[in-house]
């Protein structure tokens, strides 16, 4: 892999320099592209869910249906009531275009990263956690090590814990495609040819509803990563991440 | 030039190359398969385009959910429209009977047909979902006339591409193209539940587009034009909606 565009050396192949490769090309790459539009998503997905802030469960539900929850908001329709007396302006035309816009970018590029990342075993180096590091006491040491913060840098710089892998997995492997999943099952075109897709998520108002909650775990993961990213170093991590150099010195500052 | 610049200057300019190319060839199939939307133009047009070719190269002769009577929702909420037009509650203390849709465009028999002979027609059923684009939705039985029905008996030309319909409200018209119009699914409603459309609902008669979202089911119809180019209504985006900064096509 070395001298490959997208590849990473591995550490243990590099003689002891300053500055060492972290991060692959076609991490950084999609890193910073999918940060774009998943926050281009986040900001579209509220601004459409102001127009009816409330979840069903089931295939259908309206304002004339008992909700399964409201959330305490503002609306952007009069229709919906609110408990406000003033209603937000419509944000749904260019929040819808933009939302689905910003969609296909992650989708796209979230599949590049995972086909190129299994060719080049990118998920096998970096993400797949060692055999011996699946287990409840080797897990549980982890987190109370982050919890005292006694984790050196030094550890942290060159490679992710096992908690760190299993977390990554997450969201690449479950969470995201299950927000595209439910995205998709909203859609009456796509429930016309996958109807069983739809089905197994309970119907459409449960597929919305499942989508909210699946979006909000990413947010949860992602003021987790930037929270970790500030405590390991933030200038050095994020130029890691820009330059795919990060420089030894700098790691234990 | 250092280390692995010139292979990477290759392989770099070569991936670009195709890269370039292949979204050229894309364009140019895309456009000739009718997969490009009429509000292809503007900062959105790129999202709006993938998804209209890839939900039409997916959906093209998929049949929207149908349900169970027992699924139909016992609260259907029917939304607001605007207050409706002086000329619109003429025809309603009149119970319709001089409502009247016309045919017209790229067809070779235009014809206008009145609500009477719009119920005489072979009529359809079906249990299906309305979802509107902001997330709540309802279940209704809505009987009507196929809109392809209605097409073949005015005879659509070979070169119709698109189905431009009209409300009696002013501003207020959208446009399908053939796949959806002539699915059979779409209909034009004249029923729901069991008895004639409310007014709320749209009654008389509203388009259905089940394979849609609610916006593209225009309520109070009253015009079709068959038309191999929409770009000679309004703004030339295809329907109202773009203009209000909404998507032409909805299957999402």
């Amino acid at each position: 892999m070395a001298g490959s565009v997208w590849g990473a050396t591995p550490a243990s192949a590099v003689p002891a320099t300053t500055v060492r490769l972290r991060h692959s090309a076609l991490v950084r790459v999609t890193h910073w592209i999918i940060t774009c539009s998943f926050l281009a998503l986040l900001v579209t997905g509220g601004a459409i869910l102001t127009s009816h802030p409330r979840f069903y469960w089931g295939e259908t539900g309206n304002v004339l249906t008992t909700p399964l929850f409201t959330l305490p908001i503002p609306a952007s329709r009069a229709s919906v009531p609110t408990g406000y007396d003033y209603v937000l302006p419509d944000q749904n035309g260019w929040g819808r275009s933009l939302h689905f816009q910003s969609a296909w970018v992650t989708v796209l590029t979230g599949l590049f990263y995972v086909v190129y990342g299994l060719f080049q075993g990118h998920f096998r180096r970096n993400l797949f956690p060692a055999r011996t590091d699946i287990s409840g006491s080797r897990i549980f040491a982890v987190i109370t090590q982050h919890l005292r913060l006694t984790e050196t840098r030094e550890e942290r710089a060159w490679s992710y814990n096992v908690l760190q892998r299993l977390t990554y997995l997450l969201v690449i492997f479950i969470l995201f495609p299950l927000v595209i999943w439910t995205g998709l099952a909203m859609s009456p075109s796509m429930a016309s040819v996958f109807p069983g897709a739809v089905a197994i998520l309970g119907g459409q108002q449960s597929a919305r509803t499942i989508h909210f909650f699946v979006s909000i775990l990413l947010v949860l993961f992602l003021l987790v990563h930037v929270g970790m990213v500030c405590l390991s170093g933030f200038r050095n991590r994020v130029l890691a991440m820009i330059t795919g150099r990060m420089s030894q010195e700098m790691k234990g500052a | 030039m250092t280390g692995i610049s010139r292979r990477k200057l290759i392989s770099t300019g070569v991936g670009a190359a195709a890269g370039v190319s292949g979204v050229a060839v894309a364009a140019r199939l895309a456009r000739r398969y009718g997969l490009i939307p009429p509000d292809s133009g503007g900062l959105y047009g790129p999202g709006e385009t993938l998804t209209y070719a890839a939900q039409r190269f997916l959906t093209r002769h998929s049949m929207a959910r149908e349900f169970a009577r027992s699924q139909i929702s016992k609260q259907p909420f029917p939304d607001e429209v605007g207050p409706l037009s002086e000329k619109f509650w003429r025809f309603e203390e009149r119970q319709f009977v001089d409502w009247r849709v016309t045919v017209d465009g790229l067809v070779a028999r235009p014809a206008s047909f009145s609500l009477s002979e719009l119920r005489s027609f072979p009529r359809r059923s079906q249990i299906t979902q309305l979802a509107c684009e902001e997330g709540w939705s309802y279940i209704a039985e809505w009987i009507g006339v196929p809109l392809s029905h209605i097409l073949n008996l005015v005879a659509t030309l070979p070169q119709a591409r698109y189905v431009v319909y009209r409300s009696i409200q002013p501003d207020w018209w959208d446009s399908i193209d053939m796949a959806d119009a002539l699915h059979p699914q779409t209909l034009v409603t004249h029923a729901m539940n069991g008895s004639d459309l409310p007014v709320a609902f749209g009654g008389p008669l509203r388009l259905r587009v089940p394979r849609q979202l609610g916006y593209k089911n225009i309520k109070y119809l009253t015009q079709l034009t068959v038309t191999d180019n929409l770009k000679q209504f309004g703004k030339g985006l295809g329907s109202a909606s773009p203009e209000g900064g909404y998507a032409w096509y909805a299957g999402i």
